[in-house]
């Protein structure tokens, strides 16, 4: 029960989120309560149509709940209404993600794609140069820095993917599906990264995954069901 | 770090391949209006070469250009011994079919009195017609060169002079050749009913026209009361220099200008709508990357700029192509490419309008695009 000494990073209370209305409703997540704290590595499991993407989207502030509050890092961003005008910024402050595919930028090589998201959010064209090169050297693809994304391999590019969503240091790294594309091995490493970084940065990591090969890499399990958690809050690991 | 020019620097050749394309279709729009602009500079020159302040006409005509006109020779005399009148000189113009070198020339043909106001300008190479027969000064553009000869209804002319840029506003080629040489050409090729009553003596009114007199006038002389005079005599009718320039604009100019402006305006239509088109298969191209960015953080500024200045980019670049091409082509062109650098950069104004217009699409796109789509699921 260590972990609940630590700040909660990601405050969610009474979420509801429902798409469509009348006979095209669908509810994609009902009432429902998470606190995930610095430095917890947590898996959200389901199985397909559970509203995993749909909850990992409104933690990422893309997705507009229908009722709930919601706080991040200790600022109150939702509460049945957006409380801020940037969501944006914030996202580029506060929130890392890293996508099932890397998605990152074809026509940057691997380092201004991580200094890209440094850029925007202020910092000098020579410091975020720094920053990336640095960031790439610590996930071990700095010898691939100046390669396009094209040429990169699955487990390189999911590494750069890594490093932009940490550049900015954000408290909440949400990850959607981060090893389906990587062979068990790769899979592997990416998560031991993932809760270095999450010890290392005191942040908190929200991973969808069905890849039950990784699940021993989690401290909790949030299992969905038709849009609600089982059991609580999860098993505490 | 610039998004624009790293993403065009990434697809190069697609980028300079459509540049490529665009170019071809600014230079055919700098070609159409480099056409007009030389139509405009060929009639115009053709109405200045004589130098003249009056033309003195056929009346009820807008001869000799825009109209045929037709006056006795002798009116010339009667002009020169005007009040104010330093020089005239008759002045004839027909178009004739010659064959040259295994072709068949199409040649204005102007005739005129030697040391009297109508004859060739700057003659550039060779020498003016000194004797009274057979010999003309022509146009580089014929494709002869001083030593040629060529037949001309039934007698051989030796060509003896060039000169430049001369043309009439159908894109004939000038030929000089003495006003009494003309008459005879002039008669020669007269319909045979008109041959048959001149052979017959019953009228020799053929070889004693003219299609006008150009005078020159003093220095101090009025020439709207030079002009009055003129129109009161019968069958007469006088135009100062500025009234031969506009109805020659006007008349003949005018629908050249009409036609060529439809075609700009198609042509700057579908370079819009081109422009349009590339410029939103760009961006959806993008959309998931534009997603991406989103998602990262990246404000609408940046999405818009991205879309923006590689439109600019863009229509740049292809504009710099057509300008280029166009400099490189226009001299192979059948007609005179005249550009003015005035005429390229209201092109590049309105491309550059085009484009910011055209991106419009894009951009609607782009900041329509859901984050979310950038994540799987
Ligand atoms: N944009 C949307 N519009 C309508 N329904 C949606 C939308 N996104 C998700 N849903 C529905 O919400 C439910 C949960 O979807 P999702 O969060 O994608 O689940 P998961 O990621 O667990 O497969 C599904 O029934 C899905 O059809
Ligand atoms: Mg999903």
């Amino acid at each position: 029960m260590s972990g609940q000494t630590r700040d909660a990073i990601v405050e969610i209370r009474g979420l509801s989120k429902h798409y469509g209305e009348g006979h095209t409703r669908v509810d994609a997540l009902r009432d429902l309560d998470l606190t995930v704290r610095a430095g917890e590595v947590v898996a959200l499991l389901g199985p397909s149509g559970s509203g995993k993407t749909t909850l990992l989207n409104i933690i990422g502030c893309i997705v507009e709940p229908t009722v709930g509050n919601i706080r991040l890092d200790g600022e109150e961003v939702y509460d049945n209404r957006w409380l801020r005008g940037d969501l944006r910024r914030l996202r580029l402050d506060k929130i890392g993600f890293i996508f099932q595919f890397h998605n990152l930028l074809p026509f940057l090589n691997a380092r201004d794609n991580v200094a890209v998201v440094l850029r925007l959010a202020g910092k000098s064209g020579p410091e975020a140069q720094r920053r990336a090169t640095e960031l790439l050297d610590y996930l071990e693809v700095g010898s691939r820095k100046d390669s396009m994304p094209a040429l990169l391999s699955g487990g390189e590019a999911q590494r750069v993917a890594i490093a932009r969503a940490l550049a900015n240091s954000p408290r909440i790294i949400l990850a959607d599906e981060p090893t389906a594309a990587l062979d068990s091995k790769r899979a592997g490493i990416v998560m031991d990264l993932l809760r270095k970084l999450a010890a290392e940065h005191d942040a908190c990591i929200i991973a969808v995954t069905h890849d039950e090969k990784i699940y021993d890499r989690f401290d909790r399990l949030f299992h969905l069901r038709d849009g609600r958690l089982d059991g609580a809050e999860g098993d505490q690991k | 770090m610039n998004l624009a020019y790293r993403d065009v620097r990434h697809n190069l050749f697609r980028f300079v391949l459509t540049c490529l394309g665009l170019g071809l279709l600014m230079s055919v729009v700098l070609a159409m209006i480099g056409i007009y602009n030389g139509l405009v500079a060929d009639a115009l020159n053709l109405v200045k070469a004589p130098q003249a302040d009056l033309w003195v006409v056929e009346s009820g005509t807008k001869g000799p250009f825009a109209e045929a006109s037709r006056i006795p020779e002798d009116t010339r005399e009667a002009v020169e011994r005007l009040h104010g009148v330093s020089e005239a000189g008759n002045i004839t113009y027909q178009t004739v079919e010659a064959p040259f070198a295994g072709k068949t020339l199409r040649l204005y043909v102007i005739g005129y009195e030697r040391d009297r106001p109508g004859g060739p300008g700057d003659v550039v190479e060779g020498r003016k017609i000194v004797q009274s027969h057979f010999e003309l000064v022509a146009d580089r553009d014929t494709g002869l060169i001083p030593g040629d000869t060529i037949r001309l209804g039934r007698n051989r002319f030796k060509v003896v002079g060039l000169v430049e840029d001369t043309m009439n506003s159908g894109g004939d080629p000038v030929v000089f050749v003495t006003l009494a040489d003309a008459q005879t050409l002039q008669s020669q090729l007269a319909p045979p009913a008109a041959r048959v009553q001149a052979a017959r003596g019953a009228s020799a009114e053929i070889a004693k026209t003219v299609a006008a007199v150009v005078a020159r006038l003093d220095a101090n002389a009025d020439i709207d009361a030079v002009a009055r005079t003129v129109r009161q005599w019968k069958h007469l009718s006088a135009m100062t220099q500025a009234d031969q320039e506009q109805l020659l604009i006007k008349s003949v100019v005018d629908r050249a200008r009409r036609q060529i402006g439809l075609f700009l305006g198609i042509l700057l239509t579908v370079s819009a709508v081109v422009i349009a088109l590339i410029i939103y298969t760009m961006t959806m191209e993008k959309l998931k990357q534009i997603a991406t960015l989103k998602l990262i953080g990246a404000p609408d500024r940046t999405i818009v700029g991205l879309i923006v200045q590689q439109a600019i980019a863009l229509g740049m670049v292809g504009w710099a192509f057509g300008l280029v091409l166009i400099t490189l082509t226009k001299d192979g062109f059948p007609r005179r490419v005249l550009l003015e650098p005035y005429n390229a950069a209201v092109l590049a104004g309105i491309i550059l309008v085009v484009c910011i217009a055209a991106s419009g699409l894009g951009v609607r796109a782009a900041l329509k695009v859901d984050p979310a789509t950038a994540i799987g699921g």
